[in-house]
């Protein structure tokens, strides 16, 4: 597991039922991109984050398939619909078979 | 050493095609790429939309923001980075838009590409040049 691997969301606390909110997701990652070499000139293994996915009580709000090319400390930004009150569920799958989760709640009215 | 007239082409050629196969090697992969995502098909220009700054001053941190609307999919790729690939982005039933933002690596000036998948099964393309002060591949 990588080192001090953080996920941060921000989601509203409230909705009107039916209402479309934007989420921003950031998680504190190195994403090694396989690229790059250390100060004796051996490749850094790739270790990165490959999957980022979003779920409203279970319902599939995003699915995300991330490459080397995507940033150190990955941010996602994205709209999703809320039609009751419920879990928003925050998942993102390491390459070395970590995985971290995030819940965050939601109230309608 | 002395070279006849034969060898000294030979040795242009194989000096030519030294320096032109990495190029053609990383935009083969890219059409593989893109014919794997499609099938194929052909791909409308409009109805993708790809935001990214013109000229990106550190190539490690590129936001980019794609959206087309009834997308199932879309695809990024950056066709100047040793590996093409940048991410796939699906929707699913509770996306609130069918768009997404987040920040890419990006290795050199080059084109970005984004190619989504509509859900009555055809695609747009749409590409973006990136202008990179510093690369972001470690080189």
């Amino acid at each position: 597991m990588a080192e001090g691997v953080t996920p941060r969301v921000k989601v509203p606390k409230k909705a009107e039922a039916g209402e479309v909110i934007t989420i921003k997701t950031l998680i504190s990652h190195p994403m090694e991109s396989g690229q790059r070499k250390d100060s004796d000139g051996n490749v850094i293994p790739q270790s990165i984050i490959n999957r980022f996915t979003c779920e409203f009580n279970g319902e599939n709000v995003i699915d995300i398939k991330m490459e080397p090319a995507m940033s150190t400390n990955p941010y996602f930004e994205f709209d999703a619909k809320v039609p009751e009150a419920g879990d928003f569920k925050f998942t993102w799958y390491d390459d070395d078979g970590s995985i971290y989760e995030e819940v965050k709640s939601v109230a309608v009215g | 050493m002395n070279f006849s007239r034969r060898e000294t082409l030979g040795l242009g050629l194989g000096a030519m095609a030294l320096t032109v196969l990495p190029m053609g090697a990383s935009a083969a992969t890219v059409d593989e790429l893109i014919a794997e995502f499609t099938g194929g098909a052909d791909m409308a220009d409009t109805g993708v939309t790809l935001t990214a700054p013109e000229i990106a001053e550190n190539g490690n941190t590129v936001p980019i923001s794609v959206e087309a609307e009834g997308a199932s999919e879309i695809m990024v790729l950056a066709t100047g980075n040793p590996t093409p690939p940048v991410g796939t982005f699906k929707f699913g039933p509770l996306a609130g838009s069918r768009s997404a933002s987040t920040r890419i690596r990006l290795a050199t000036t080059q084109e970005v590409v984004a190619i989504a998948k509509l859900e009555d099964g055809t695609f747009a393309r749409t590409s973006a040049e990136i202008k990179v002060t510093i690369g972001g591949c470690g080189g």
